[in-house]
């Protein structure tokens, strides 16, 4: 019983870290005002370009030397998650453009992108079958040595790779980002209203920008864990599935809070597999508490809606875009 | 002062708004953006592929016009995205953000189903297919009107509500289909295939057809709603400013609701001939993403039901040839959505050049 629970814990947080990648990077998109609905294209490309540098590399050497093996996936994941976050920025802030048309564009798109790549990648190279890139998967599976040795307690909480940890720390420095700082103060309130922020003598569209690019290579990351770790180094089309959707619902669930957002991530994680663990469940009551988490989110949603306290609200110039002289 | 002003330094160019676009430049705009996007997407295929990009772009239009049954495939695809653009456009017009059509589609066909399910063969056709046209629009008008009470009484972010509405609706249909089919296949079979019970029928000889009449009479209809009903005004008066709206006498939270309560039953209604007419079975995929794709289509067409005859066609085509290049090329299938983005990213992108006037920083200042 209790190996089940430890090994239900393991579990969750494993489901857990796409989506706090994913949440985290959303929240200091939204923080600039930015709605990303592309999030979920985003965190697909963030998988593939990770997958594509690490097939180039590891395609290229004989012997892969470890440490490439993690840094050419982890940068070019990053690069490929920037290119689809400055797509956004330039059409929503430079050219002010609707935020939801081109969110569910991008997310199309990124997808799109994942899934032709994920499915020809190896035809290009006059391969065939399915992608597998068993050194990289291992490099991002590496645990510390001794966490095995720890018993029950070092298989459940020490693991894990090392994206695991990164995810934390990412959301815990985002919170003390934007809570503790003077750019955080000026980010948020760029997010509330843009116009003051303006007039205060805040470069509104460079924050937009910076938040808009680090969220989505962040959420990015959130796609690469998944790719390398998760998978160990697979691709399957669609594989990711509606992970990056509920990464949006954690944003809400969370209220906008970092911290709270491990906390969240930990709990959609858990509801995620949950069925798993419980014996004896028919199948049609799988689905059900599938459907939970957005149950959750929308109960969240309403009754941060209905008590109207300030600080739990979404910020408010969310999905607006601004226009210096328009009133 | 007059120091100071020697060193401030005029910025290159300068964005104004301009609201007085002849309609005949805006249109020129967006052809051109097509244009690019075109020329951009070729280049995307060239480098992947190295496949001559003239070819690709005639085994696309092939791939819609190919044959009649092509074609008419093309048009039946073109009325389900128009319908529900047509559901979402009302909402829009009021910056109603109603991301959830993909989930009140498919209420609306789970209710659809539901009836054929549990009636079988045990009524005539035609009540059953009145029972299933109510009930499917009633689900889908519950599915739309709830993020919208709590939009007008709470302020509650209607577009988070409706887009995580989607998904409860999603695994609301896996939750149906695992009772459904109890041998955890979870695939629907086709519904009442022997008696054709609730099914559309077959007019002109074309499987398709009713649902396209239905369709067109609906876009007419929304036509004139939107531009000649007192309603469709209020809808503008809202959209534009909520507080104008009040200050002259509109319920501005009736209107929300009134107008998101016709959206969802379009919605319902699209489930309905996705079911009836179209698929007579049920699935997590029955809207196929239609009420996302179906955002971008009115709001490509600026919110105008006669536009967005041709801004569905425009996508389903898109669709249909991207798939046709990837079975005569031998490529993922998935092309398709990437062809489609840069396409949709251009054209939204060339909407700031019909919205905004870039003024150029004038020579002669330059020259004092």
């Amino acid at each position: 019983m209790i190996s089940t629970i430890f090994a239900f814990i393991n579990a969750a947080i494993i489901q857990s870290i796409p989506l706090l990648f994913g949440a985290t990077g959303e929240i200091i998109t939204e923080k600039s005002g930015n709605l990303n609905l592309g999030i979920p294209g985003i965190m697909y490309m963030g998988g593939i370009s990770g997958i594509i540098g690490g097939y180039i590399y590891e395609h290229s050497t004989a012997s892969p030397n470890a440490a490439l093996c993690i840094i050419i996936p982890l940068l070019s994941s990053i690069v490929g998650s920037l290119l689809l976050a400055l797509i956004y920025s330039f059409l929503t802030v430079t050219l002010r453009v609707n935020q939801n048309v081109t969110g569910l564009a991008l997310t199309t798109f990124g997808i799109g992108i994942g899934n032709f790549f994920g499915g020809s990648l190896l035809s290009f190279f006059g391969e065939t079958g399915s992608i597998s890139l068993i050194k990289t998967g291992q490099c991002f599976k590496a645990s510390l040595p001794f966490a095995n040795k720890l018993g029950l307690f070092g298989k459940t909480f020490l693991s894990f790779g090392f994206l695991t940890y990164l995810a934390i720390i990412i959301a815990l420095v985002t919170s003390y980002f934007l809570n503790r700082t003077r750019a955080g103060l000026s980010l948020r309130s760029v997010g509330e209203n843009p116009a003051t922020a303006d007039a205060a003598g805040i470069n509104v569209t460079k924050y937009k920008y910076l938040s808009t690019l680090i969220g989505g290579a962040i959420a990015g990351l959130g796609g690469l864990y998944f790719v390398m770790d998760y998978t160990g180094g697979a691709w399957t089309n669609n594989g990711f599935g509606d992970r990056g959707w509920l990464a949006i619902a954690i944003v809400i669930f969370a209220i906008w809070r970092p911290t709270t957002a491990i906390f969240s991530s930990f709990l959609f994680g858990g509801l995620y597999i949950l069925c798993i663990y419980i014996p004896g469940l028919s199948s049609s009551a799988k689905e059900l508490i599938n459907m939970l988490p957005y149950v959750v989110t929308i109960l969240v949603l309403v009754i941060i809606s209905m008590r109207k306290k300030r600080e739990n609200q979404p910020p408010a110039s969310l999905g607006l875009s601004y226009f210096r002289e328009e009133r | 002062m007059a120091v100071n002003e020697k060193h401030i330094k005029e910025p290159l160019f300068h964005i104004t708004k301009r609201t007085d676009i002849p309609k005949l430049t805006a249109w020129g705009i967006r052809l051109i953006a097509v244009l690019a996007a075109l020329i951009v997407s070729a280049l995307v295929i060239v480098t992947i592929t190295s496949y001559n990009p003239i070819e690709v772009y005639i085994k696309m239009f092939e791939g819609s016009f190919g044959s009649e049954r092509k074609f008419f495939i093309l048009l039946q695809n073109t009325a389900m995205l128009l319908c529900v653009s047509l559901a979402v456009t009302p909402a829009f017009k009021m910056k109603f953000w109603n991301l959830g059509a993909e989930g009140q589609v498919l209420v609306g066909g789970l209710s659809s189903a539901a009836c054929m399910f549990y009636a079988k063969d045990s009524l005539p056709s035609w009540l059953l297919i009145i029972i299933m046209l109510v009930t499917s629009i009633l689900s889908g008008v519950i599915w739309g009107v709830l993020p919208a009470v709590f939009k007008a009484i709470w302020r509650t972010n209607e577009s988070l509500f409706t887009l995580m509405m989607n998904y409860v609706a999603m695994q609301l249909v896996s939750f149906f289909i695992m009772v459904w089919v109890p041998n955890g296949s979870s695939v629907m079979g086709v519904l009442n295939q022997r008696s054709e019970c609730g099914w559309l029928p077959t007019i002109f000889g074309q499987k398709y057809a009713l649902n396209i009449i239905i369709v067109a009479v609906l876009t007419v209809v929304m036509f004139v709603y939107l531009h000649f009903s007192k309603q469709g005004y209020e809808i503008s008066v809202v959209g534009e400013s909520e507080n104008t709206a009040r200050y002259v006498g509109i319920n501005v939270k009736k209107v929300i609701i009134r107008t998101m309560v016709i959206s969802g039953a379009i919605c319902g209604l699209t489930g309905f001939l996705l079911v009836s007419g179209t698929n007579h079975t049920v699935s997590k995929e029955l809207a196929g993403g239609m009420g996302f794709t179906a955002i971008m289509v009115s709001w490509l067409a600026k919110f105008e039901p006669s536009m967005m005859i041709f801004t569905s066609m425009f996508i389903v085509f898109l669709q249909k040839g991207a798939g046709e290049i990837a079975t005569a090329f031998r490529l993922n299938e998935s092309v398709s959505d990437i062809l489609t983005g840069i396409i949709i990213f251009f054209i939204i992108g060339s909407e700031f050049f019909i919205n905004y006037k870039i003024n150029m920083r004038s020579k002669h200042k330059e020259a004092e």
